[in-house]
Protein backbone atom coordinates (compact mmCIF):
# COMPACT_ATOMS: atom_id res chain seq x y z
CA UNK A 1 0.00 0.00 0.00
CA UNK A 2 1.35 3.20 -1.29
CA UNK A 3 -0.04 6.23 1.12
CA UNK A 4 -0.07 9.75 -0.29
CA UNK A 5 -2.05 13.17 0.23
CA UNK A 6 -3.98 13.27 -2.60
CA UNK A 7 -6.53 10.56 -2.89
CA UNK A 8 -6.84 10.13 -6.52
CA UNK A 9 -3.40 9.31 -6.92
CA UNK A 10 -3.56 6.57 -3.73
CA UNK A 11 -6.67 5.11 -5.40
CA UNK A 12 -4.49 4.80 -8.94
CA UNK A 13 -1.23 3.21 -6.90
CA UNK A 14 -3.04 0.95 -4.94
CA UNK A 15 -5.06 -0.32 -7.72
CA UNK A 16 -1.60 -0.94 -9.94
CA UNK A 17 -0.12 -2.21 -7.29
CA UNK A 18 -2.49 -4.69 -6.61
CA UNK A 19 -2.67 -5.95 -10.42
CA UNK A 20 1.09 -6.45 -9.95
CA UNK A 21 0.89 -8.48 -7.24
CA UNK A 22 -1.75 -10.62 -8.59
CA UNK A 23 0.20 -10.64 -11.87
CA UNK A 24 3.27 -12.09 -10.30
CA UNK A 25 1.55 -14.48 -7.74
CA UNK A 26 -0.16 -15.99 -10.60
CA UNK A 27 3.01 -16.57 -12.62
CA UNK A 28 4.74 -18.13 -9.84
CA UNK A 29 1.97 -20.83 -9.11
CA UNK A 30 1.86 -21.65 -12.89
CA UNK A 31 6.12 -22.07 -12.64
CA UNK A 32 5.69 -24.27 -9.33
CA UNK A 33 2.63 -26.06 -11.01
CA UNK A 34 5.12 -27.37 -14.43
CA UNK A 35 8.06 -28.06 -11.96
CA UNK A 36 5.60 -30.13 -10.15
CA UNK A 37 4.81 -31.67 -13.31
CA UNK A 38 7.56 -32.95 -14.90
CA UNK A 39 11.05 -32.64 -14.09
CA UNK A 40 13.03 -29.66 -16.44
CA UNK A 41 14.52 -32.34 -19.04
CA UNK A 42 17.92 -30.93 -20.68
CA UNK A 43 17.46 -31.02 -24.19
CA UNK A 44 19.67 -33.59 -26.27
CA UNK A 45 22.16 -31.70 -28.61
CA UNK A 46 23.64 -33.79 -31.80
CA UNK A 47 26.33 -33.60 -33.57
CA UNK A 48 26.05 -34.38 -37.76
CA UNK A 49 29.45 -35.00 -39.35
CA UNK A 50 30.30 -35.66 -43.07
CA UNK A 51 32.57 -37.41 -44.46
CA UNK A 52 32.66 -35.15 -47.74
CA UNK A 53 35.39 -37.34 -49.85
CA UNK A 54 32.50 -40.14 -50.05
CA UNK A 55 29.61 -37.69 -50.41
CA UNK A 56 28.29 -37.75 -54.45
CA UNK A 57 25.82 -35.11 -53.07
CA UNK A 58 22.30 -37.35 -54.56
CA UNK A 59 20.50 -34.90 -51.38
CA UNK A 60 18.71 -37.37 -49.70
CA UNK A 61 19.48 -36.21 -46.34
CA UNK A 62 19.06 -32.42 -47.19
CA UNK A 63 15.61 -33.22 -48.87
CA UNK A 64 14.03 -35.64 -46.07
CA UNK A 65 15.89 -33.53 -43.50
CA UNK A 66 12.57 -32.81 -40.79
CA UNK A 67 13.98 -29.84 -39.47
CA UNK A 68 15.45 -28.66 -42.62
CA UNK A 69 18.91 -27.47 -41.63
CA UNK A 70 21.17 -29.54 -43.76
CA UNK A 71 21.65 -27.23 -46.39
CA UNK A 72 24.38 -27.52 -49.97
CA UNK A 73 27.37 -25.80 -49.96
CA UNK A 74 28.62 -24.52 -53.27
CA UNK A 75 29.59 -28.20 -54.51
CA UNK A 76 25.86 -29.07 -53.83
CA UNK A 77 27.79 -31.21 -50.91
CA UNK A 78 25.55 -31.21 -47.43
CA UNK A 79 26.31 -29.12 -44.74
CA UNK A 80 24.55 -28.07 -41.55
CA UNK A 81 23.76 -24.70 -40.56
CA UNK A 82 22.15 -25.31 -37.40
CA UNK A 83 23.34 -27.62 -35.21
CA UNK A 84 21.43 -26.83 -32.06
CA UNK A 85 18.05 -27.43 -34.16
CA UNK A 86 19.09 -31.26 -34.48
CA UNK A 87 16.39 -33.95 -33.45
CA UNK A 88 18.82 -36.95 -33.47
CA UNK A 89 16.43 -38.92 -36.21
CA UNK A 90 18.85 -40.04 -37.65
CA UNK A 91 17.10 -40.34 -41.08
CA UNK A 92 20.25 -38.71 -42.74
CA UNK A 93 22.48 -41.56 -41.25
CA UNK A 94 20.88 -44.68 -42.20
CA UNK A 95 19.41 -43.06 -45.64
CA UNK A 96 23.18 -41.93 -46.81
CA UNK A 97 23.69 -44.70 -49.08
CA UNK A 98 27.41 -43.75 -49.42
CA UNK A 99 27.83 -43.94 -45.40
CA UNK A 100 29.54 -40.31 -45.37
CA UNK A 101 26.69 -39.00 -42.27
CA UNK A 102 27.50 -39.67 -38.97
CA UNK A 103 25.06 -38.48 -36.18
CA UNK A 104 26.29 -38.68 -32.38
CA UNK A 105 25.21 -36.99 -29.24
CA UNK A 106 26.94 -34.11 -28.20
CA UNK A 107 28.96 -34.67 -24.68
CA UNK A 108 30.02 -32.14 -22.42
CA UNK A 109 33.40 -30.81 -23.39
CA UNK A 110 36.27 -31.62 -20.81
CA UNK A 111 36.15 -29.27 -17.61
CA UNK A 112 33.24 -27.22 -19.16
CA UNK A 113 31.60 -28.45 -15.80
CA UNK A 114 34.62 -27.41 -13.47
CA UNK A 115 34.24 -23.84 -14.57
CA UNK B 1 19.39 -47.00 -30.85
CA UNK B 2 21.21 -47.95 -34.24
CA UNK B 3 24.96 -48.07 -34.83
CA UNK B 4 26.40 -45.53 -35.68
CA UNK B 5 27.85 -45.41 -39.74
CA UNK B 6 31.17 -44.61 -38.20
CA UNK B 7 31.61 -47.96 -36.88
CA UNK B 8 29.88 -49.84 -39.70
CA UNK B 9 32.18 -48.02 -42.25
CA UNK B 10 35.41 -49.25 -39.90
CA UNK B 11 34.38 -52.72 -38.75
CA UNK B 12 32.23 -54.23 -42.08
CA UNK B 13 33.52 -52.67 -45.28
CA UNK B 14 36.74 -53.71 -46.66
CA UNK B 15 39.65 -51.43 -46.31
CA UNK B 16 41.45 -52.08 -49.14
CA UNK B 17 38.57 -51.05 -51.99
CA UNK B 18 38.41 -48.39 -53.46
CA UNK B 19 35.58 -45.89 -52.22
CA UNK B 20 33.26 -44.09 -52.70
CA UNK B 21 31.21 -46.96 -54.46
CA UNK B 22 30.51 -47.35 -57.57
CA UNK B 23 26.97 -47.21 -57.46
CA UNK B 24 25.08 -43.88 -59.02
CA UNK B 25 24.25 -41.32 -56.22
CA UNK B 26 21.67 -41.75 -54.24
CA UNK B 27 21.33 -45.76 -55.05
CA UNK B 28 19.05 -47.34 -53.32
CA UNK B 29 21.93 -50.34 -53.08
CA UNK B 30 23.68 -48.59 -50.74
CA UNK B 31 21.11 -47.74 -48.53
CA UNK B 32 20.02 -51.90 -48.46
CA UNK B 33 23.97 -52.43 -48.05
CA UNK B 34 23.65 -50.32 -44.58
CA UNK B 35 20.48 -51.87 -43.29
CA UNK B 36 22.08 -55.22 -44.05
CA UNK B 37 25.20 -54.27 -41.95
CA UNK B 38 22.71 -52.87 -39.18
CA UNK B 39 21.24 -56.27 -38.92
CA UNK B 40 24.50 -58.24 -38.16
CA UNK B 41 25.96 -56.08 -36.18
CA UNK B 42 22.21 -55.96 -33.94
CA UNK B 43 22.53 -59.93 -34.45
CA UNK B 44 26.11 -59.82 -33.26
CA UNK B 45 27.27 -62.71 -35.84
CA UNK B 46 30.92 -63.04 -36.42
CA UNK B 47 31.98 -61.79 -39.87
CA UNK B 48 33.48 -64.77 -40.59
CA UNK B 49 30.18 -67.10 -40.15
CA UNK B 50 28.56 -65.01 -43.01
CA UNK B 51 28.81 -66.33 -46.29
CA UNK B 52 27.03 -63.29 -48.81
CA UNK B 53 26.75 -64.96 -52.30
CA UNK B 54 25.50 -62.48 -55.33
CA UNK B 55 25.16 -62.92 -59.09
CA UNK B 56 25.59 -60.20 -61.65
CA UNK B 57 24.41 -56.73 -62.09
CA UNK B 58 24.72 -53.31 -59.55
CA UNK B 59 23.83 -55.68 -56.53
CA UNK B 60 26.68 -58.22 -57.38
CA UNK B 61 28.85 -55.28 -56.51
CA UNK B 62 28.00 -55.49 -52.87
CA UNK B 63 30.26 -58.50 -51.68
CA UNK B 64 33.61 -56.87 -53.35
CA UNK B 65 32.71 -54.14 -50.57
CA UNK B 66 31.91 -56.32 -47.72
CA UNK B 67 34.40 -58.38 -45.52
CA UNK B 68 32.47 -61.48 -45.00
CA UNK B 69 33.05 -64.42 -46.75
CA UNK B 70 31.75 -63.93 -50.52
CA UNK B 71 30.92 -64.98 -53.48
CA UNK B 72 30.69 -63.34 -56.94
CA UNK B 73 28.67 -66.14 -58.83
CA UNK B 74 28.07 -65.78 -62.52
CA UNK B 75 24.41 -64.21 -63.50
CA UNK B 76 21.15 -65.56 -61.50
CA UNK B 77 23.09 -68.58 -59.84
CA UNK B 78 23.65 -66.85 -56.52
CA UNK B 79 21.00 -68.90 -54.86
CA UNK B 80 22.77 -72.04 -56.43
CA UNK B 81 26.33 -71.18 -54.68
CA UNK B 82 24.78 -70.26 -51.81
CA UNK B 83 22.92 -73.67 -51.90
CA UNK B 84 26.32 -75.53 -51.87
CA UNK B 85 27.50 -73.60 -49.49
CA UNK B 86 24.38 -74.15 -47.15
CA UNK B 87 24.90 -77.73 -47.95
CA UNK B 88 28.32 -77.89 -47.61
CA UNK B 89 29.11 -76.70 -43.97
CA UNK B 90 24.92 -76.20 -42.54
CA UNK B 91 26.41 -74.30 -39.30
CA UNK B 92 27.33 -71.06 -41.97
CA UNK B 93 24.98 -68.00 -41.84
CA UNK B 94 24.04 -67.88 -45.82
CA UNK B 95 22.77 -64.59 -47.76
CA UNK B 96 22.44 -64.32 -51.27
CA UNK B 97 21.62 -60.98 -52.51
CA UNK B 98 20.60 -60.61 -55.82
CA UNK B 99 18.64 -58.10 -58.09
CA UNK B 100 15.42 -58.13 -59.80
CA UNK B 101 16.46 -59.54 -63.17
CA UNK B 102 18.95 -61.60 -61.43
CA UNK B 103 16.29 -63.87 -59.48
CA UNK B 104 13.67 -64.23 -61.44
CA UNK B 105 14.76 -63.55 -65.00
CA UNK B 106 17.48 -65.83 -65.38
CA UNK B 107 17.80 -67.10 -62.46
CA UNK B 108 14.02 -67.44 -61.86
CA UNK B 109 13.58 -71.38 -61.88
CA UNK B 110 17.06 -71.57 -59.02
CA UNK B 111 14.63 -68.86 -56.87
CA UNK B 112 11.51 -70.82 -57.07
CA UNK B 113 13.35 -74.32 -56.45
CA UNK B 114 15.33 -72.93 -53.76
CA UNK B 115 12.06 -71.03 -51.71
CA UNK B 116 10.34 -74.78 -52.38
CA UNK B 117 13.19 -76.62 -51.21
CA UNK B 118 13.67 -74.74 -48.23
CA UNK B 119 17.03 -74.57 -47.10
CA UNK B 120 17.91 -72.55 -44.16
CA UNK B 121 19.09 -69.43 -46.70
CA UNK B 122 18.48 -65.85 -46.28
CA UNK B 123 17.88 -64.14 -49.72
CA UNK B 124 17.85 -59.88 -50.17
CA UNK B 125 16.42 -59.29 -53.60
CA UNK B 126 16.59 -55.60 -54.52
CA UNK B 127 14.23 -54.99 -56.93
CA UNK B 128 14.44 -51.72 -59.31
CA UNK B 129 12.25 -52.71 -61.84
CA UNK B 130 15.16 -52.50 -64.67
CA UNK B 131 18.82 -53.83 -65.61
CA UNK B 132 20.63 -51.24 -64.49
CA UNK B 133 23.81 -52.12 -65.21
CA UNK B 134 23.61 -53.25 -68.46
CA UNK B 135 21.77 -50.67 -69.99
CA UNK B 136 18.03 -49.96 -68.87
CA UNK B 137 16.75 -52.99 -70.95
CA UNK B 138 13.40 -53.91 -69.35
CA UNK B 139 13.29 -56.99 -66.82
CA UNK B 140 10.17 -59.09 -65.43
CA UNK B 141 9.67 -56.51 -62.69
CA UNK B 142 9.20 -53.82 -65.47
CA UNK B 143 5.96 -52.31 -64.82
CA UNK B 144 3.38 -52.30 -68.05
CA UNK B 145 3.50 -49.41 -70.11
CA UNK B 146 6.66 -48.24 -68.79
CA UNK B 147 9.80 -46.89 -70.70
CA UNK B 148 13.10 -48.58 -71.30
CA UNK B 149 15.98 -49.12 -73.80
CA UNK B 150 14.06 -52.10 -75.23
CA UNK B 151 10.88 -51.00 -74.76
CA UNK B 152 10.28 -47.42 -75.90
CA UNK B 153 6.90 -47.06 -77.36
CA UNK B 154 6.10 -48.86 -73.21
CA UNK B 155 6.62 -52.13 -71.97
CA UNK B 156 3.60 -54.57 -73.52
CA UNK B 157 4.50 -57.35 -70.55
CA UNK B 158 2.95 -57.46 -67.26
CA UNK B 159 5.50 -57.06 -64.17
CA UNK B 160 5.07 -59.95 -61.82
CA UNK B 161 5.14 -59.39 -58.06
CA UNK B 162 8.22 -61.18 -56.42
CA UNK B 163 7.16 -61.23 -52.43
CA UNK B 164 3.81 -62.88 -53.66
CA UNK B 165 6.04 -64.98 -56.17
CA UNK B 166 7.69 -66.54 -52.73
CA UNK B 167 4.86 -67.07 -50.58
CA UNK B 168 3.20 -69.42 -53.11
CA UNK B 169 6.44 -71.40 -54.13
CA UNK B 170 6.78 -72.14 -50.38
CA UNK B 171 9.46 -69.90 -48.46
CA UNK B 172 8.96 -69.81 -44.90
CA UNK B 173 9.59 -66.08 -44.66
CA UNK B 174 8.85 -63.26 -46.95
CA UNK B 175 8.89 -60.15 -46.80
CA UNK B 176 8.97 -56.26 -48.45
CA UNK B 177 9.73 -52.93 -47.68
CA UNK B 178 11.16 -50.17 -49.85
CA UNK B 179 14.26 -48.63 -49.31
CA UNK B 180 12.51 -45.01 -47.75
CA UNK B 181 11.68 -47.40 -45.10
CA UNK B 182 15.10 -48.26 -44.41
CA UNK B 183 14.48 -49.21 -40.87
CA UNK B 184 11.67 -51.26 -41.92
CA UNK B 185 14.64 -53.08 -43.75
CA UNK B 186 16.93 -54.08 -41.06
CA UNK B 187 14.17 -55.16 -38.70
CA UNK B 188 13.15 -57.65 -41.88
CA UNK B 189 16.61 -58.81 -42.52
CA UNK B 190 17.58 -59.32 -38.68
CA UNK B 191 14.02 -61.38 -38.89
CA UNK B 192 14.99 -63.11 -42.18
CA UNK B 193 18.80 -63.97 -40.52
CA UNK B 194 17.03 -65.54 -37.03
CA UNK B 195 14.48 -67.44 -39.35
CA UNK B 196 14.59 -71.31 -39.69
CA UNK B 197 14.23 -71.61 -43.27
CA UNK B 198 14.30 -69.90 -46.29
CA UNK B 199 13.53 -65.91 -45.65
CA UNK B 200 12.82 -63.61 -48.61
CA UNK B 201 13.12 -59.83 -48.11
CA UNK B 202 12.13 -57.91 -50.99
CA UNK B 203 13.23 -54.62 -51.35
CA UNK B 204 11.84 -51.88 -53.62
CA UNK B 205 14.77 -49.46 -55.02
CA UNK B 206 15.27 -46.93 -57.33
CA UNK B 207 17.04 -46.62 -60.35
CA UNK B 208 17.01 -42.81 -60.94
CA UNK B 209 19.46 -43.23 -63.74
CA UNK B 210 18.22 -46.18 -66.07
CA UNK B 211 14.61 -46.35 -65.48
CA UNK B 212 13.34 -43.23 -63.67
CA UNK B 213 14.85 -40.73 -66.13
CA UNK B 214 13.30 -42.40 -69.12
CA UNK B 215 9.78 -42.61 -67.49
CA UNK B 216 10.70 -38.79 -66.19
CA UNK B 217 9.75 -39.83 -62.34
CA UNK B 218 12.88 -37.02 -61.07
CA UNK B 219 15.66 -38.26 -59.42
CA UNK B 220 16.55 -40.14 -55.77
CA UNK B 221 14.65 -37.72 -53.63
CA UNK B 222 11.26 -37.80 -56.30
CA UNK B 223 11.44 -41.65 -56.30
CA UNK B 224 11.87 -42.21 -52.54
CA UNK B 225 9.31 -39.86 -52.28
CA UNK B 226 7.03 -41.89 -54.30
CA UNK B 227 7.92 -45.11 -52.56
CA UNK B 228 6.52 -42.95 -49.37
CA UNK B 229 3.37 -42.43 -50.69
CA UNK B 230 2.77 -45.73 -52.38
CA UNK B 231 3.76 -47.99 -49.53
CA UNK B 232 0.95 -49.67 -47.73
CA UNK B 233 1.86 -51.92 -44.28
CA UNK B 234 0.55 -55.39 -44.66
CA UNK B 235 -2.10 -54.62 -41.72
CA UNK B 236 -3.92 -51.27 -43.05
CA UNK B 237 -4.00 -53.60 -46.62
CA UNK B 238 -6.21 -55.61 -45.22
CA UNK B 239 -8.74 -53.16 -44.48
CA UNK B 240 -8.59 -51.63 -47.87
CA UNK B 241 -10.32 -52.77 -51.24
CA UNK B 242 -9.12 -53.93 -54.03
CA UNK B 243 -9.62 -50.77 -56.36
CA UNK B 244 -8.38 -49.21 -53.77
CA UNK B 245 -4.93 -51.06 -53.24
CA UNK B 246 -4.41 -50.38 -57.11
CA UNK B 247 -0.92 -49.38 -57.72
CA UNK B 248 0.07 -49.19 -54.05
CA UNK B 249 2.87 -51.59 -52.77
CA UNK B 250 2.09 -53.77 -49.53
CA UNK B 251 5.46 -53.51 -47.13
CA UNK B 252 5.68 -55.36 -44.17
CA UNK B 253 5.70 -59.48 -43.22
CA UNK B 254 3.76 -61.06 -45.98
CA UNK B 255 4.57 -64.74 -44.70
CA UNK B 256 6.09 -66.47 -41.89
CA UNK B 257 5.30 -70.13 -41.29
CA UNK B 258 7.05 -73.14 -39.70
CA UNK B 259 7.88 -75.71 -42.41
CA UNK B 260 10.80 -78.15 -42.02
CA UNK B 261 13.91 -77.42 -43.15
CA UNK B 262 15.72 -79.69 -46.00
CA UNK B 263 19.30 -80.07 -44.15
CA UNK B 264 17.51 -81.32 -40.93
CA UNK B 265 15.11 -83.61 -42.89
CA UNK B 266 18.40 -85.14 -45.03
CA UNK B 267 19.79 -85.41 -41.77
CA UNK B 268 16.90 -87.65 -40.60
CA UNK B 269 17.06 -89.49 -43.58
CA UNK B 270 20.65 -90.29 -43.20
CA UNK B 271 20.49 -91.43 -39.79
CA UNK B 272 17.60 -93.66 -41.02
CA UNK B 273 19.07 -95.60 -43.25
CA UNK B 274 22.57 -95.64 -41.05
CA UNK B 275 20.42 -97.77 -38.69
CA UNK B 276 18.71 -100.12 -41.43
CA UNK B 277 22.22 -100.49 -42.33
CA UNK B 278 23.50 -101.70 -38.63
CA UNK B 279 20.76 -104.12 -38.33
CA UNK B 280 21.28 -106.29 -41.63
Amino acid sequence: MVFSHRPDILLFTVFSGNKMTEKSSKKKATAAKAARKKPVKKKKHFDVSFYHDWCKACGICMAFCPQKIIKADKNGKPGIVNADKCVGCRFCEIHCPDFAITVSERKQKKGASDV
Amino acid sequence: MPIPAQALRHEYLRHNKKFPHVWCPGCGNGIVMGALLRAVSRLEIDKDEIVLASGIGCSGRMPTYLDFNTLHTTHGRALTFATGVKLANPSMNVIAIMGDGDSTAIGGNHFIHAARRNLNLTAIIINNSIYGMTGGQYSPTTPFGSKSTTSVYGHIEHAFSIAELAVTAGASFVARATVYHADLIDRLIEQAINKRGFAVVEVISNCHIQYGRRNKLGGAVDMLTSFKEQAVSVSRAEKMSHEELEGKTTIGVLADREIPISTEEYKKVREQARAQKEKV
